[in-house]
């Protein structure tokens, strides 16, 4: 583990809430992109 | 061949499907690897660890800044030549713009506590980054208000340009407001005043990774936009029928 | 031109609500902050000019989905895009009906409200001049606001968030004009950039305005 000194918990709360925010873009994204494919194939194969 | 073929939805789907693997690759790589090697750079003799927000701070405010001007493009390019791929990619940019802006100024106002001793300070650049959040959220809004798609991406277009503009002036006129604290740009090209070599690369990866992460979200949700669009069409024709 | 700017100022005296509404709330507002803030010592004239500024935005701010919301709903909006009339000019004339109705009584009793918050009496005519040279952008920019919400059911609350960030460099640059007046530094520079953003805006927002209206339209 690399030291980080007295400003640790300043370094991990920006590089957490940062990740935490990009995993948030990043899953809505795919998971809209998902249903907009599930729901047009669906439609596609049953017209 | 000219760049106005990708205007065509099915040829657009076709061509960013083949691309987007590789870009998603290139996005996970550049942007773990500049975060990593970012966090395993030494200590700044005056900041501490702290040094190390910058490779999430820097690369987010950039695409802040820059996904805005993507819209800018993409909204003028819609009104002038009515392509629709183009007016989707104008909205599927805007929640990808806001929260790098947002990351921005969080770890921004993070960084500033033990640093400035202040999580916020009325400082011409976090002022103007909080104005520019306020325009994606106006501009997210106005989309999720109209129905009509056409008119939507008309009247979000229209935002766009003026907001621009009034972005701009704000920038400018915070500026005159008040005498800020933020350093000034952390990759000029003075000599003198840039960052070493050491947080020099690490950034630049970084950078590079924020781009493509950018790039490949953008593609993705145009890819859904265009998907639904076609549902709804789809699902209208049926309904006349 | 000159019957519909005659028509819109009757039909908002008739209706009561434009003129004295806005300037009841820019004096409410201008009356709670003290509550909010204190009253004592000089703290009241230094954050006066903001007060002053912030208070004539939202009054302004209140007034402007009536713009266009009424003249839709009864059609004559599509009769007004049909006139020989270009829309551009329909918008200014609205703009223009909407500043005398709420901006210019806002920019008369202002030094009052001045007078209220201990503003320093150098500064009265600065404020005077400041909401006279920064109101009529306030007008237009809402006009471009009412005209992108007018199809919606409740935009009222939407144009706010569009309309409001786009009053951020008319504000700074008004309320600085005061506070150097009040001082007794120069205001040149926020006077000819406050005047310039209101030209700019008049000359340019008309055409955007008008396109929001024709798609609205359409």
């Amino acid at each position: 583990m690399i030291e980080l000194g007295k400003y640790a918990q300043t370094v991990l709360s920006a590089y957490g809430i940062s990740l935490a925010l990009l995993a948030a873009i990043i899953w809505q994204t795919l998971r809209a992109n998902a249903r907009a494919r599930r729901e047009l194939e669906e439609h596609e194969s049953r017209g | 061949m000219s760049i106005w073929e990708y205007a065509n939805p099915v040829k657009f789907l076709r061509t960013s499907g083949t691309v987007l693997p590789w870009i998603v690759a290139g996005a996970a790589l550049c942007t773990i690897g500049g975060l990593v090697w970012g966090f395993l750079t030494p200590d700044d003799y005056r900041q501490g660890s702290t040094v190390k927000i910058v490779f999430l701070h820097v690369p987010a405010a950039l695409m802040a800044i820059n996904a805005w001007l993507m819209m800018l493009v993409a909204s003028l390019i819609w009104l002038i030549r009515r392509h629709h791929v183009s007016a989707l990619a104008a909205k599927a940019a805007a929640p990808v713009g806001a929260v790098m802006t947002l990351i921005a100024l969080i770890t921004g106002a993070i960084w500033g506590q033990p640093m400035w001793g202040t999580w916020w300070e009325w400082d011409p650049r976090l002022t103007s980054f909080l104005v520019l959040f306020l325009f994606y959220l106006g501009y997210m809004a106005l989309w999720e208000a109209i129905e009509d798609p056409d008119s939507a991406a008309d009247l979000t277009g229209l935002l766009c340009l003026v907001g621009s503009v009034f972005a701009l002036l704000s920038r400018y006129a915070v500026n005159f407001w008040n005498q800020g604290l933020h350093q000034g740009a952390s990759l000029s090209v003075a000599p003198g005043e840039r960052m070493s070599a050491i947080y020099r690369y690490p950034l630049y990866l970084s950078m590079l990774g924020f781009f493509l992460l950018f790039l490949a979200l953008v593609l993705i949700r145009t890819r859904t936009e265009i998907r639904r669009r076609r549902l709804a069409a789809l699902l209208a024709r049926e309904h006349r029928a | 031109m000159r019957a519909l700017l005659w028509r819109d100022l009757r039909l908002a005296v008739r209706a009561g609500g434009g003129f004295g509404l806005s300037l009841a709330f820019f004096l409410i507002v201008c009356t709670l902050v003290p509550f909010g803030v204190g009253a004592g010592g000089g703290q009241l004239s230094r954050i006066a000019p903001g007060i002053l500024w912030v208070g004539a935005l939202l009054a302004c701010l209140l007034s402007l989905d009536r713009i266009f919301a009424l003249d839709h709903e009864d059609g004559s909006l599509d009769l007004l895009a049909t006139a020989p009339l270009p829309l551009e000019g329909v918008v200014a004339i609205k703009a223009l009906a909407h500043w005398l109705v709420t901006g210019l009584p806002l920019v008369v009793f202002s030094p009052l409200l001045g007078v209220l918050l201990h503003l320093p009496d150098a500064a009265q005519i600065w404020l005077v001049l400041s909401l006279l040279i920064g109101t009529p952008a306030l007008s237009m920019l809402g006009a471009f606001g009412a005209a992108i919400t007018v199809g919606l059911r409740r935009g009222g609350l939407l144009m706010s968030l569009l309309v409001l960030p786009l009053y951020v460099p008319t504000l700074i640059f008004g309320a600085e004009m005061v506070r150097r007046g009040a001082i007794g530094l120069d205001v040149t520079t926020p006077l000819v950039f406050l005047a310039g953003i209101t030209l700019a805006t008049l000359a340019l927002v008309p055409f955007a305005a008008a396109a929001a209206l024709r798609v609205n339209l359409r």
